[in-house]
């Protein structure tokens, strides 16, 4: 370990990468809460109903979304490159590795949703049906509110899970700070590259955690 | 106000079928508070979750105030519902909302605008005396307090109608009988038809009107409460009265115990004003028997007083017989229990 030295690093390259990474992990977090969050709810209301045929539905939807949660990431990306070569026209740098990420971490976010609905007391939704809500008013009104520290901690989880995302598209050359590991410190035996840029993964997931639980402990009223 | 025709609800199918009401019919008129009262099990959870129809019946139709809620389609029963008030044995209130915005919750569901909300809560607020805990999450409050918002939010649609699931059951017997006071008070102060199921007589005797003993998924016994209470006629009914009074141990040996060959132990039943008057002591003296007490309960049912004392009249068989005669004459009820 004596032989590192950190004045070989390229700083620009490592804070472009940490820009990358954030990047990334900032617009896929988006869209995997845009689409998972409805998809956490339609599992949850469907998984609940009393009516054989949306009770098949629910199968198959729930079977399609443990597909998705088997496949490895790594996989999963190299089969997508058509799909996401159609959507966002590369399947390479920053833009390439967004599409992946989402259909990858969406269906695990939907699920960390389902859970956290299925957490809320039954006897409220029934309170609220008792006072005439509608199936959309308990969604907006009771269900959402009541499993906020719920749907945060699954955001936090979700998003650190994409934070490890990132890391693998560097294999695919998806830019980042896995890249800027896997190209310098594993391709090319940089050790000093490869330990920044983990650190930075590292601080990263920490701040992301720390952020999640502080906002899980505010919005607890239990 | 409620009619349930020939109620029925059958949970599952085929052999693992249980049917937990069976053809159950039952009135309810508009301004009284109706208990029912049956063990765990017995259908009555499932009964006053068939009124608001959070349970849907297998076979039967429900009335309230002349419209057939089975008949309705999901959007004219949610508009229903907001007549029919809820609350629960164990609040269920919203954990994420203060107490201003669980009982505001009703109002804000269908669009009221945000003056009439303020003063409509402020107003509920005052009336279950939470007006200090307006800005409270549930898990910051006492059993009693909660119940208290749960009922403000009931009250809130201004509903015709309350529904109390087991209301007292998770309290303490002070808050219970603060709740039971509170309940009272609405249904005298805005006539509020009041249906509550329990397990406890002291509930029922405390605030009901009228009362039907549910077993078995069917109503083994109905009537008013001083009726019901004072001669049941039904053996669950009598279980019931017992675990509220005293056990029959006490009593029979009370019976049982050494007494003078010619005597008569007899239960006098007195109701209403009666309770209060010297009717025995006159009656005693005219005839010249003595008698000892062996069991005695004074009391009332809701706002009626009653009285209730066992007693061994001793005396030559025709005085005592006379006794007996006397007292009936005055509208007392005797019962001669040996």
């Amino acid at each position: 370990m004596a032989s590192l030295n950190f004045s070989t690093v390229n700083w620009d390259e490592m804070l472009q990468a940490t820009f990358d990474t954030l990047k990334m992990l900032g617009s896929s977090a988006i869209f995997t809460i845009i689409l998972g969050l409805p998809l956490g709810i339609v599992l949850y209301l469907w998984g609940r109903s009393s009516q054989p045929v949306v009770g098949v539905i629910y199968s198959v939807l729930s079977f399609l979304v443990n597909i998705l949660r088997s496949v490895p990431f790594i996989i999963l990306m190299v089969a997508l490159i058509p799909f996401t070569k159609s959507i966002v026209g590369t399947s390479i740098g920053v833009l390439g590795t967004i599409p992946p990420l989402v259909v990858g971490a969406a269906p695990f976010f939907a699920r960390l949703v389902e859970t956290a609905l299925r957490e809320v007391d039954r006897g409220v939704i029934e309170a609220a049906q008792g006072m005439g809500a509608s199936t959309t008013q308990i969604v907006t009104r009771v269900l959402l509110p009541e499993a906020r520290p719920g749907l945060l901690s699954g955001v936090t989880i979700t998003v650190v899970t994409l934070v490890a995302y990132t890391a693998m598209s560097g294999m695919v050359g998806g830019g980042g700070l896995g890249d800027l590991a896997i190209r310098y410190g594993y391709y090319r035996y940089e050790k000093e590259v490869m330990i920044i840029s983990v650190a930075l993964m590292v601080l990263l997931v920490q701040l992301l955690q720390m952020a999640g639980d502080r906002l899980v402990k505010h919005f607890s009223r239990k | 106000m409620i009619e349930l025709k020939g109620l029925t609800k059958v949970y599952g199918k085929g052999k693992k079928a249980a049917t937990a009401l069976s053809q159950l019919n039952l009135s309810i008129k508009k301004g009284e508070i109706f208990g029912v009262i049956g063990h765990s099990g017995a259908g009555k959870s499932t009964l006053i979750r068939c009124i608001n129809l959070l349970e849907r019946p297998t076979k039967g139709e429900v009335w309230v105030d002349g419209i057939d809620l089975t008949k309705l389609t999901q959007g004219q029963l949610q508009q229903k519902r907001r007549k029919i008030g809820m609350i629960f044995q164990h609040f269920n209130l919203l954990s994420s909302a203060t107490v201003f915005d669980n009982i505001a919750f009703p109002l804000r569901l269908t669009g009221a605008s945000q003056e009439s909300i303020q003063s409509k809560v402020r107003e509920l607020l005052k009336l279950v005396g939470l007006e200090d805990h307006w800005n409270k999450y549930p898990a910051q409050l006492s059993g009693g307090q909660k119940q208290r918002v749960g009922v403000a939010r009931a009250l809130a649609s201004d509903p015709d109608v309350l529904l109390c699931d087991e209301a007292t059951s998770a309290l303490d017997p002070q808050t219970t009988d603060s709740i039971l006071r509170l309940l009272l008070d609405i249904n005298q102060r805005f006539n509020l038809t009041i249906v509550l199921i329990t397990h406890e007589m002291h509930v029922i005797q405390s605030i009901c009107d009228r009362v039907a003993v549910i077993h078995g998924g069917g109503i083994v016994e109905q009537g008013d409460v001083t009726e019901v209470f004072l001669k049941p006629k039904h053996e669950i009914t009598r279980e019931f009265i017992r675990s509220e009074t005293q056990n029959d141990g006490p009593l029979r040996a009370a019976i049982n115990a050494p007494h003078p060959e010619s005597s008569k132990a007899v239960k006098i039943t007195f109701l209403g004003q009666k309770t209060y008057e010297s009717t025995l002591s006159n009656v005693v003296k005219e005839t010249g028997v003595i008698f000892a007490i062996l069991q005695g309960t004074i009391s009332t049912i809701k706002d009626v007083p009653y009285g209730q004392l066992i007693v061994r009249f001793e005396g030559p068989s025709e005085a005592i017989q006379e006794t007996i005669s006397k007292l009936l004459a005055e509208g007392l009820d005797v019962e001669v229990m040996d």
